[in-house]
């Protein structure tokens, strides 16, 4: 009948256009990232059996068990033999299925202590990015809201008096080296933003008050967009930045660059 | 002594502006959902305009909106209020409103052979405070500044600094928040009803094991609402006080906005808003979705002329899904800052709701399996159902992992996987019972050729809208953004965006054709008998419409189960619930 | 006469013939007689006032619940928490609503004793009124003493807790005062005062859980 094949032609038309991935994610650049889209394909994959197969069964059953003359309906209550096994089966399935990704959860923001990563800060604000780096020193300075002025150039608050401070280096865009852990210190200067690199696989929100680290290790040179992933007013589209991901050799020239203007 | 019966009002207010009727209320709240739906339509047809065709000028718009869209063009501004409102709308004046307070309201005593609800004046009372709740929402559209930009989550500090945080954010984001207060206590008081008819106006020989899964879902629906919304006003109270009263429940300290220090608030966590907002938000759409899934377990018992299958386990897994629901408030905010210890905890106690809701798909499934089934449209919105629920409700298992959680939070993954639940399914739910009660509330039938072209048009179209979604989620495109133009990626999915606009215009269109059916067959519709659908509930053993005390002189007496169809050795392929020298296996 | 109770629920498992839901012992119309396969009329039930007023408390249990679950994650995270100094009127407020608990609980045990009823009836409601009034005198003598909603966390939800507070036992003195002058046309009923010291037990109880949090979490 038509409602199982447009059911059945629904059914088709997604699968094919999962499975041929014509929208698909971008290439992972990340240590972490083969582990994360190994889950999505395991759960896509999981999750798409079942779904081919309660559509393909209600388009089934209704057209099976349509009216017809003669036709009877069994008077029929259930099973609870069957109540309990799928139930079971589903109850397995499902943890079996989300265990792997919580080994990789913990992998990423739990286990991942070690090493000397990187640190860079990264605070939101309406509507930009401010990347910090530490200088030559390797020593953030001291911030206070009280020294934070964009239209003096300390978008930050950085006291840039203070020894520690003096080299800090406050950019709108970033650059980190390549093979090396990084470990990003999210703030916010005022609303609740969210820090998002697709290729790098990582989102966290910048959540005024806190300041929240995210590790991470990129595994190819390129330059990657961030994008700004929870609402923080009028120029939420438009919070762009860049991420360059250099050999160690063009990231420490990058620096001196920087440090030198 | 209480004259617990009303007699039946004489004058039009009392009849059908204050009524205590419990039908009349119901009606009142299923107008109410109808007029919202509308305004929620229009507002995301907005937003699928100006996604695709992003800077044209629309005279309509400028005119109406001077500030909004000036020029006719539409702002961020406006878009993130339209947003805002699309979401606010759809979410409490259409899904918390219709299932439960429409169609519970109306079918809850009846089912359960009462002659109104527990506390009819009460009831009145809730209904005039949503309506008031509507009002005062809407209002913010027409107030300085507009309505919010926050989202219809309102993240704090976005939505308690004030219009120093964006436009819509003063005045806007206050009428937003006394709206929601006050639909929170109506709901309060709903709930309260609710459980207290269904517990103590049972007719006799109605057990609580021979109640209909509607008036399981409703039971359970209230008690979600009576604990969730509680929490909700706790939310809004405090960051109404942050707004207007100095605190900092919420407002960390050394924020600063438009290069300005902000001295008076300090001390506060945005993150506890979230905590606050999200232990509602939760059971809130298992509230939005759980009335449905009582409906569609009616419908396809009756059409397909056969028991539910697994009735006790069907009623398990409501409470399974209602009590678990408050457990997994931390999956919306596995980004959020969360320490990722609680996000395993959360991710898998979310993972176990998964289990209930797959029994009630195979026990729909199972209810069909052997069944004679007849397509009329009550029965194609519930057989919808369930397709689209298994669609929505598979995406969520992406979403409740933090790992793939990581890529896929705040992109149009999640705009997909919530529409589908409910604005598709949920509301799929209330098209079924509209369709199958409209001869019982009204007297008369609706055309059944064009409720097959609306269910036609509405199932393909609403596929078209939300499944490609995943695929935009996929790609990276993230949620609320007013315009796609800034992201070099996102030019990749400038087609599908297109094509979700115009399957959109498409299903939207479709919808009037239900209005028209609706309105029409209120007036011409052919006259409806007392059981159009051959069904066993108490509902149709009354007149259509019914009586002011619906059952007249004597209370019903209840001797079956509510899904007897098909009895092995009966005439008839259904027995009435109080029809009497029958006997049936008790399960 | 007895002690007034709450009627037990009853499940409708059989065909009722009589009395279900009427447990009070006072006189029932039971409206038309019953024809063979159907039930004469019945009233609704009385049980119907204690299950919404259970149902009720339920409801505000939680909002009070968010309330507290909120002082517990600002006080912990917060670094700019200064203990409120509680004004000594508070304890003879709080000492006013308890003795009102003993008072409604002695009403309900002399129900039937007209005069005696009256009395405990009124004390409750004055006890209660004088609760309201002196909470009233307590947030004047906070802002007397330059205390105010924002001065401090401690002092936010000190004012939040109380006002929210009082804002319901405001409701359940109105209540009060209805049913006095129920009490005083004769038409008090069992249900009504039982439904009654139940909420107002509950308004105690919350006002002793808030007392308790301020002073040992303060």
């Amino acid at each position: 009948m038509i409602l199982a094949a447009t059911i059945w032609f629904i059914t088709i038309v997604t699968t094919v256009v999962f499975a041929g991935r014509f929208w698909w994610f971008p290439e992972s650049v990340s240590a972490h990232g083969d582990a994360l889209d190994r889950q999505f394909v395991i759960t896509l994959a999981v999750t798409g059996v079942i779904f081919i197969l309660a559509q393909v069964a209600l388009g089934y059953l209704i057209l099976k068990y349509r009216d017809r003359p003669g036709a009877k309906a069994q008077y029929n209550h259930g099973n609870n033999r069957i109540e309990a096994i799928w139930t079971i089966a589903t109850t397995v399935l499902f943890y079996i299925m989300v265990l792997p990704g919580q080994w990789t959860w913990a992998d990423i923001h739990i286990n991942q202590q070690q090493g000397n990563p990187l640190v860079i800060e990264v605070m939101g604000q309406q509507f930009v990015w401010n990347i910090r780096y530490p200088g030559p020193d390797g020593q953030f300075g001291p911030t206070r809201p009280e020294l934070i002025s964009d239209s003096r150039g300390n978008q930050m608050g950085v006291d840039f008096d203070d020894p520690a401070g003096r080299d800090d280096l406050v950019l709108p865009t970033m650059a980190i080296p390549v093979n090396r852990p990084i470990e990003l210190r999210l703030q916010s200067k005022d609303v609740i933003h969210s820090f998002f690199v697709r290729e790098l696989r990582i989102k966290l929100d910048t959540v005024p008050g806190l300041t929240i680290p995210l590790r991470f290790t990129a595994t190819k040179t390129g330059s990657f967009e961030i994008a700004c992933a929870e609402l923080c007013g009028l120029g939420h589209h438009r919070m762009r930045s860049f991420i360059e991901v250099l050999s160690e050799q063009d990231y420490q020239a990058w620096l001196r660059d920087m440090t030198e203007d | 002594m209480s004259h617990a019966v009303h007699e039946p009002p004489s004058s039009f207010i009392w009849k059908y502006i204050f009524s205590v009727d419990h039908k009349v209320i119901g009606i009142q709240y299923l107008l109410l959902a109808l007029v919202a739906v509308f305004i929620g339509m229009l507002l995301s047809i907005l937003i699928r305009f100006n996604l695709v065709w992003p800077g044209t000028e629309l005279s309509i718009l400028g005119s109406l909106f001077p500030v909004g869209a000036p020029g006719g063009v539409m702002t961020a501004e406006f878009y993130l209020a339209m947003l805002t409102m699309h979401g606010t709308i759809m979410v409490f004046m259409v899904l918390t409103t219709a299932p439960q307070g429409g169609f519970g309201n109306y079918f809850l005593p009846i089912q359960i052979g009462a002659r109104d609800m527990a506390f009819p004046n009460l009831n009145m009372l809730s209904f005039w405070i949503t309506f008031l709740s509507f009002v005062t929402l809407i209002s913010a559209f027409f107030v300085t500044g507009g309505p919010p930009i926050s989202g219809w989550t309102a993240y704090a500090p976005l939505s308690a600094l004030g219009e120093i945080a964006g436009p819509g954010l003063g005045l806007g984001q206050d009428l937003w928040i006394l709206s929601l207060a006050l639909f929170s206590v109506a709901s309060l008081l709903g709930a309260l009803n609710f459980i207290t008819t269904t517990l103590d106006l049972r007719a006799p020989g109605m057990t609580l094991m021979r109640m209909p899964l509607t008036v399981w879902s409703w039971f359970v629906t209230a008690i979600l609402g009576l604990l969730a919304f509680g929490v909700l006003l706790a939310a809004g109270v405090l960051l109404l006080l942050d707004r207007l009263a100095g605190t900092s429940f919420f407002i960390p300290g050394g924020l600063v906005l438009n290069d300005q220090l902000v001295i008076d608030h300090k001390g506060g966590s945005p993150l506890l808003w979230q905590h606050l907002f999200w232990f509602f938000g939760h059971p809130e759409v298992y509230i939005a979705i759980l009335p449905g899934m009582g409906v569609t377990s009616q419908v396809l018992s009756v059409f397909s002329r056969k028991p539910i299958f697994g009735y006790k386990a069907m009623v398990y897994a409501m409470f399974g899904i209602g009590i678990m629901g408050f457990m997994v408030w931390g999956h919306h905010m596995f980004m959020s800052g969360l320490s990722p210890y609680s996000a395993i905890a959360f991710s898998l106690l979310t993972t176990a709701i998964a289990v209930p809701s797959a029994i009630k798909t195979f026990n729909w499934l199972g209810t069909i399996w052997g069944g004679r089934v007849r397509f009329d449209s009550p029965m194609l919105f519930a057989i919808g159902f369930v397709s689209l629920f298994v669609s929505g409700g598979l995406g969520g298992l992406f979403l409740n992992q933090p790992a793939t959680d990581i890529f896929l939070h705040d992109t149009y993954f999640v705009v997909a996987h919530f529409h589908l639940i409910m604005g598709v399914a949920a509301i799929f739910g209330i098209f079924a019972g509209t369709y199958f009660w409209f001869p019982k509330m009204f007297g008369r039938m609706m055309n059944e050729g064009l409720g097959k072209v609306h269910f036609w048009i509405t199932f393909v179209g609403v596929n078209a809208i939300f499944m490609p979604m995943h695929f935009l989620g996929m790609v990276g495109n993230p949620r609320r953004y007013a315009e796609l133009t800034a992201y070099s990626f996102l030019g990749e999915v400038q087609s599908l965006h297109l094509f979700i606009t115009i399957a959109a215009f498409i299903t939207i269109a479709a919808q009037f054709i239900f209005l028209a059916n609706f309105i029409h067959s209120l007036f011409k519709g052919k006259k409806a008998a007392e059981n159009p659908w051959d069904a066993t509930t108490l509902e149709w053993v009354i007149p259509s419409p019914p009586p002011h005390d619906n059952f007249g002189p004597v209370d019903p007496v209840v001797y079956h189960g509510a899904y007897e169809y098909s009895v092995p050795g009966e005439e008839a392929d259904f027995l009435l619930q109080t029809d009497k020298d029958k006997e049936t296996v008790e399960h | 006469m007895a002690a007034i109770a709450p009627p037990r629920p009853t499940d409708h498992g059989a065909p009722a013939g009589g009395d279900s839901g009427n447990r009070t012992g006072l006189p029932v119309d039971r409206g038309y007689g019953g024809g063979g396969g159907s039930s004469p009329r019945a009233d609704l039930p009385e049980q119907r006032y204690y299950t919404g007023m259970m149902a009720a408390l339920a409801g505000i249990t939680m909002l009070f619940t968010g309330f507290t679950s909120a002082y517990v994650v600002r006080k912990g995270l917060s670094t700019d928490w200064v203990p409120l100094q509680l004004p000594s009127m508070v304890w003879i407020n709080s000492l006013m609503l308890l003795a009102s608990s003993v008072t409604i609980e002695q009403a309900k045990r002399h129900f039937s004793v007209i005069p005696l009823l009256k009395r405990w009836w009124s004390l409750t409601a004055l006890l209660g009124f004088g609760f309201l009034v002196g909470q009233w005198m307590v947030w004047q003598q906070l802002i007397g003493a330059g205390v105010f909603i924002s001065s401090n966390p401690s002092s936010s939800f000190f004012y939040v807790l109380t006002v929210a507070h009082a804002v319901h036992l405001a409701g359940g003195v109105i209540a009060l005062g209805y049913l006095t002058f129920r009490l005083w046309t004769g038409r008090l009923t069992p249900v009504a005062a039982g439904v009654m010291a139940l909420y107002w037990h509950f308004m105690g109880g919350l006002w002793l859980f808030i007392l308790l949090l301020l002073v040992l979490w303060g």
